[in-house]
């Protein structure tokens, strides 16, 4: 009853919502770079967001299911397909003993979760499951994933009424709420931080109006971005204090870098703004290469979006009550 | 040092801080912009009595020299906490009063080899503060030294404040790597690398213990608070404990 890795493919971790409670221990936060399509291959298979999926990068593993399961694929289209058939994001899907999923081109995206009912069966580590590569910590074995692993599943399905469940499963209407659909617009909104005022008035322009470039060497702890030169007034050394997923700070030569999801547990860079939460997906889903561009929003707006966020996956955990019946009773 | 450890006994205090937000999920309290002692016990003091207020939403308090970070998240229900919500909160809890020199902490001993292959640096800031290696050595060990905050990588300290005469900026270029255990400083600060990291302060010496290990309850070997004293041991006895502690002895 596990999931076999045929081909391990660019980089795929297991990652929760964080290791939280540790970051005074210097302990990393982690997670899944898009929590926003963690949730929802979790609440699609019937499990608790607690859980861990699978952050799949860029180019995707092959995997082998010894057993029949649910899953659910979330985020970047990577032309995934089942057997061969290609595979529909974001639906619970049944699948059999011996099925293979596989990866195929890039469409859009960077990250694709993959979420399995019930979970994998993953030894947390300071009360998480995702990995922090960095310190060899979490996930599967503190690593990403290799050609014959083979990773437990907790609760793969029976044999015995699995067409009936995979035609119920398939027949019901999924309705993903509208602040939870991709996000569509272009740019990544942004609070001003209390150092913004130090910057030069250009740095402030050119961080609302121009666009910016993800440089290559961007990944999970941050995104080195390219583009017009932001200084400071007066540059001065900072205190080092403690750092957030978004913080936009800026190194002295001027380029900016927005750490992210295995960012450092605390900073000493001004930091000039903070990427509202609501908007972290979908910078978890630009890669290198890819424009991004910013717009200023309040404190409050930020929170006011994010708290629509959080209660549209309540309200879909409930919508999907069908979902954890069916599998449930199997 | 000392003093000021002892002037603060029993004196409850309601420090002045300011707020500001670190994003959408987060808040810093900022209690001074220069690194005091004073200033790191507050924050110390403070973080430990947010932990402890166990407020709902609240998931990490992270302390470091002149501010304490809060991370928080709203619970989708009721929409709180949110900055101005866990503004008042705190300011409330602070206002009723913190005791920074009441906090029960720990010594810990740190048992250093300075000098030769563990401490590289230790001829070059002995040449640029114009002490003898010994000097370097004894003023290092001096006692009064405490962890203010843990960043950079897991169980990485930040020990302070040492002697003026240790106000060394970091090295121009930064090693790729440095060996962990090895004890360094700079800006009136040391630190001890927990793994082998890349680094630019200066390395004194190394210590066979180590910082950070999954496999004991509590994996940090430091935590924020404690005072530490290092002391110095041969190269004979460092290779010593090295191999007691590889077998899990101690």
């Amino acid at each position: 009853m596990s999931m076999i890795v045929l081909k391990p493919g660019m980089l795929s971790t297991f990652q929760d919502l964080g290791r939280f409670g540790q970051q005074h221990l210097g302990v990393s936060v982690a997670g899944a770079m898009d929590q926003r399509a963690h949730r929802l291959a979790n609440v699609l298979v019937g499990n608790d967001p607690a859980l861990a999926t699978l952050e799949i990068t860029l180019i995707g593993p092959t995997l082998r299911f010894t057993k029949p399961c649910c899953l659910a694929l979330c985020g970047a289209d990577l032309s995934a397909t089942l057997n061969g058939q290609p595979l529909v994001l974001n639906r619970p899907i049944v699948v059999r003993a011996k099925d293979e999923l596989s990866f195929g081109v890039r469409q859009h995206g960077t990250r694709a979760y993959l979420a399995v009912h019930g979970g994998f069966a993953l030894e947390p580590v300071l009360g998480s499951t995702s990995t922090y590569l960095r310190s060899a910590m979490g996930g599967w074995h503190g690593r990403a994933l290799r050609r014959d692993d083979e990773i437990p599943l907790l609760r793969p399905l029976k044999n015995k009424g699995l067409e009936d469940l995979a035609m119920d499963l398939w027949s019901l209407k999924i309705y993903l709420p509208a602040a939870l659909s991709e996000p569509r617009q272009t740019y990544v909104r942004l609070i001003k931080g209390q150092q913004w005022d130090e910057f030069t008035p250009e740095s402030c322009a050119a961080l609302l109006t121009e666009p910016y470039r993800i440089s290559p060497d961007s990944e999970r702890m941050g995104y080195r971005l390219q583009g017009a030169s932001l200084l400071m007034t007066t540059p001065r050394q900072m205190i080092s204090e403690g750092t957030t997923f978004g913080t936009i700070q800026v190194p002295a030569g001027g380029q900016p870098i927005i750490l992210m999801a295995d960012r450092q547990t605390t900073g000493g860079y001004p930091k000039m703004a903070y990427v509202a939460s609501v908007d972290l997906p979908r910078l978890a889903q630009v890669g290198p290469g890819d424009i991004v561009s910013f717009k200023a929003i309040s404190l409050e707006q930020a929170q006011a979006l994010d708290l629509t966020r959080a209660k549209a996956f309540a309200t879909l955990a409930d919508a999907l009550q069908p979902v954890r019946n069916l599998l449930l009773n199997h | 040092m000392a003093f000021i450890y002892r002037s603060l006994m029993h004196r409850m205090i309601a420090p002045t801080f300011t707020l500001r937000h670190l994003g959408d999920r987060c808040l810093s309290l900022d209690f001074g912009d220069t690194i005091l002692a004073e200033t790191g016990l507050i924050c110390l003091a403070v973080a430990e009595k947010i932990r402890e207020a166990r407020l709902s939403g609240v998931s990490d308090v992270v302390p470091s020299y002149t501010s304490v970070a809060v991370h928080y998240e709203a619970d989708p229900q009721t929409g709180v906490p949110n900055f101005r919500t866990l503004s008042e909160g705190l300011t409330a809890l602070i206002q009723a009063g913190i005791s920074p020199a009441e906090r029960a902490s720990r010594t810990i001993e740190i048992p250093v080899c300075y000098g030769g292959e563990h401490g590289p640096d230790l001829g070059e800031v002995a040449r640029v503060t114009g002490l003898s290696e010994q000097d370097v050595i004894q003023m290092h060990c001096a006692p009064g030294s405490m962890v203010f905050m843990l960043g950079f990588a897991p169980g990485h300290p930040y020990i302070g404040i040492h002697d003026p005469l240790f106000a060394l900026p970091r090295r121009e270029v930064p090693r790729t790597v440095v060996p962990a255990g090895s004890v360094a400083i700079a800006n009136r600060q040391s630190t001890i690398y927990p793994t082998r990291l890349p680094g630019g302060w200066h390395i004194l010496g190394a210590t066979p213990l180590k910082l950070f290990d999954l496999t004991r309850p509590q994996p940090t070997l430091l935590l924020p608070g404690d005072h530490i004293r290092f002391v110095p041991i041969s190269s004979a006895e460092f290779d010593q404990l090295a191999a007691q502690h590889s077998q899990g002895q101690v």
